[in-house]
């Protein structure tokens, strides 16, 4: 057995050294979009298996990205983040943010060739709002009371409370009247591409929806999602050409790829936030000063360099750079490099001035994470921290540190949605994903205000401010937005990057 | 040169055979478990801090073995490793083997329920794959080094057992014995003081194999992330994250391997050595 593994382990080295220098393709043309032929198929690896084909139970983000090419809502978003009508080509909301009006857009079909009616619309709004059972699918959309037909191209949404962030809750999918139950098995929606088949841990295969509403589109045929094991097993069928499409790929990976010419690497900014969490209801971490030491011990930028290769945006608080009306830039409260006097200084204060043990649990399969340890644990040492790492189990992880709060430390990523409260909520005193036990009442206050701000300069000014009181507080060290490496065959092109985790694969096109 | 083992004493050309093999194996680990102990109070740079601009250098006469990632030396990185992975090696062969020659004597001399309980356990424990059993064994002990070397040691036990109980079944009806207890010598003077070093020999070989067995084990779990903990150097976890650079750093995952394969077949060649009667 122990024999067996390492011998596993150096023809495995040797097999993987000998595949990377096999690389041959032509170069890359990206021409526009009016001479594209459509046809062709492109294959799209994928991390992990989906979790539901019910667009409305399905949670996991690797899902959502793949149900984003099946379904669509009354809205969706653009890769500039906006929204944009999709089932609905128009909406109104009224002046006291409590009544949305859609008015459905002409000839937009389902995949089983129907009209949508605003039956339909009545019915998927009714289902997710848990007016149909008692039981929300989508927590945000519960606050909807009721769903009402105007007319059969005009459906208004009544809601009970006012909330100018509701409507990017609205991009939840349209299903035909009655097919929830089916919808698992076979679904049935209005995106771009319409479900051929799924096999469980293997693939999952879509075909072009004829009658998709956006003239022209989609240019392929077919696209297949196919699940990949590993990172490594990734780069390899990349070269191999047997996946054309990988959106994960590591800062290593991509320096391979970059030396081919099979490959684009594009960069995109993730809507992941990275940080070392701190719980703040932990000693010596409940002291405002230690957390101050830490942030200040932190060279944010050596992060960025050696774990994501420079890709990665900066970030002081709790907001994407690319929400730029709601983001202020605080990265210079603390720097963007190491300040180890004014760290060993606020210690000392402290009264901590030899140091003390600190323990950052981190989850190990995220690879990303246990290398930004590895950096932190080195800069906190400089100020006479010292820290190890304790890799956890990612079940464990959620089990203990992200719902059970045993922790001191720990390195992780929050994915945020396009609303651009979404991580700001957690920080509340009462709030269940609250999980760094952060507790100051004048940020409960401000962010009760601004979820009623009907003023969206009115609610971004109160949200800049959420965003300083979470760096003065040093409630947790926001370190950075890492950058999505995504490997694109040169026999593709029109991949558009979205500022949320989608796979939109309508515009891509075949150039050969 | 002959040795005082019972079996037939090996021809002359094989003894200088032998005697190859027992240098190349003591050359060879005598270099590595040096530089491994060296490594453990001492390195040229420090195993841990970072650089930025001396990230990804290929092997020079600065950095023998090149920097990694994170701009560490990987020779320094390499000798620290190779002095963890041999202690800790070391440490699960000398427990394993205790806990195995007290069984194993006991077993092997007395017999009866004793022996068919120890050996019907040692059966179970044989059943597992070892580098299963000591996964599930952390699992529930919870990571760290002194679990690693525990469960390690529990999983080796059954082959000292196994090897010790034949020895002492051997040589409980030897003429000798036999009349060392009609003299009235106490038993465990039997055991242990008569017995015992006539299966020297035997159990010396074996020692080998199971540092050569405890090497791979330990580089195996901390591969997987089980047992040494980054920041922290082992041979296992070097090659477990410099598998992400293969094909941009290819001499940060040849290091740790080559140095684990450094280490075993010098062990090999040592016990091979031993075994054709060279010392």
């Amino acid at each position: 057995m122990k024999k067996k593994l390492s011998s596993f382990l150096l023809t495995a080295l040797l097999i993987m050294a000998v595949l990377g220098g096999c690389a041959d393709g032509t170069g890359e043309s990206s021409g526009d979009n009016s001479s594209v032929e459509p046809g062709g198929s492109a294959v799209v690896g994928i991390q992990q298996d989906i979790d539901s084909l019910d667009p409305h139970l399905a949670t996991a983000a690797g899902t959502k990205e793949i149900l984003f090419n099946l379904f669509e809502g009354l809205v969706k978003s653009d890769e500039k983040g906006n929204l944009i009508g999709a089932v609905a080509s128009d909406y109104k909301i009224s002046e006291d943010g409590l009544v949305y009006t859609f008015t459905l857009r002409d000839n937009v079909k389902f995949h089983n060739g129907n009209a949508v009616t605003a039956e339909d619309v009545k019915y998927s709004l009714e289902r997710v709002s848990g007016l149909l059972d008692g039981t929300p699918l989508i927590a945000a959309l519960s606050t909807i009371t009721s769903v009402d037909i105007l007319d059969e191209k005009t459906v208004q949404v009544t809601v009970g409370s006012a909330n100018t962030e509701l409507i990017y809750s609205f991009v939840a999918a349209i299903i035909p009247a009655g097919s929830g139950e089916e919808e698992g098995a076979a679904p049935v929606g209005t995106g771009p591409f319409s479900f051929v088949s799924y096999a469980p841990q293997e693939s999952i295969v879509l075909k072009k929806n004829p009658d998709y509403w956006q003239e022209g589109l989609p240019y392929l045929d077919e696209v297949t999602f196919r699940i990949v094991g590993s990172a490594e097993t990734a780069l390899l069928e990349l070269q191999g050409g047997t996946i054309d499409i990988y959106p994960y790929l590591t800062d290593s990976q991509a320096q391979t790829l970059r030396g081919g010419s099979t490959h684009q690497v594009a960069v995109s900014p993730s809507n992941v936030v990275q940080a070392l969490f701190l719980n703040n209801a932990v000693a010596p971490l409940d002291d405002v000063k230690v957390r101050q030491a830490i942030l200040y011990a932190i060279d944010k930028e050596a992060v960025n360099t050696f774990v994501g290769g420079g890709t990665g945006s900066l970030i002081g608080s709790a907001m994407l750079p690319t929400l730029t009306d709601y983001y202020t830039d605080l990265n210079g409260v603390y720097g963007t490099t190491a300040n180890v006097e004014k760290a060993k200084e606020l210690l000392a204060e402290a009264g901590y001035e030899d140091g003390f043990d600190l323990v950052i649990d981190i989850p190990s399969n995220y690879e990303f994470h246990m290398q930004t340890g590895e950096v932190i644990a080195e800069q906190l040492k400089e100020v006479g921290i010292n820290a190890s790492i304790h890799a956890v189990e990612w079940s464990t992880w959620l089990e203990e540190i992200y719902n059970g709060r045993q922790y001191t430390a720990t390195i992780s990523g929050i994915t945020c949605d396009q609303t651009p409260g979404y991580l700001l909520n957690r920080f509340q005193t009462e709030s269940a994903k609250n999980f760094i036990n952060y507790s100051n009442p004048e940020y409960d206050a401000i962010y009760l205000q601004a979820q009623s701000a009907q003023d969206p300069a009115k609610k971004a000014e109160y949200y800049k401010q959420l965003q300083q009181l979470l760096t003065d507080d040093a409630a947790t060290a926001f370190l950075q937005v890492p950058g999505n490496l995504t490997a694109i065959s040169s026999r593709l092109a029109g991949y558009r990057f979205y500022p949320i985790y989608v796979q939109d694969m309508s515009t891509v096109y075949v150039t050969e | 040169m002959d040795t005082p083992s019972v079996r037939p004493g090996p021809s002359a050309p094989r003894a200088r055979k032998a005697n190859l093999y027992l240098a190349a194996g003591l050359v060879m680990t005598g270099l590595a478990v040096s530089l491994g102990v060296l490594g453990l109070f001492w390195t040229p740079y420090s195993t841990t801090a970072m650089s930025v601009p001396d990230r990804f250098a290929p092997p020079s006469l600065a950095h023998p073995f090149g920097t990694d990632n994170f701009g560490r030396d990987i020779f320094s990185r390499v000798m620290q490793g190779m002095g963890t992975t041999v202690c800790i090696s070391v440490l699960v062969v000398l427990a394993s083997a205790a806990a195995g020659v007290l069984l194993g004597a006991f077993t092997g001399y007395f017999g009866g329920l004793l022996d068919e309980v120890v050996m019907r356990f040692t059966d179970a424990v044989n059943g597992f794959p070892s580098i299963l059993l000591a996964l599930v064994m952390i699992s529930l002990l919870g990571n760290g080094r002194q679990n690693l070397i525990l469960s390690l040691s529990i999983v080796f036990v059954p082959s000292y057992v196994r090897i010790v109980r034949s020895e002492y079944l051997r040589l409980r009806d030897a003429d000798y014995i036999c009349r060392a207890r009609l003299m009235g010598v106490n038993r465990l003077r039997v055991l242990f003081v008569h017995i015992l070093p006539n299966i020297l020999p035997v159990l010396s070989v074996s020692l080998l194999i199971g540092l050569n067995n405890a090497i791979l084990a330990e580089s195996g779990m901390s591969y997987l992330g089980i047992g040494i903990q980054p920041p922290e150097a082992s041979l296992g976890n070097m090659l477990s994250d410099a598998q992400g650079y293969l094909q941009a750093a290819p001499w940060y995952a040849l290091a740790p391997g080559l140095s684990i394969v450094w280490l075993v077949l010098g062990f090999s060649l040592f016990g091979e050595g031993i075994r054709r009667g060279g010392v």
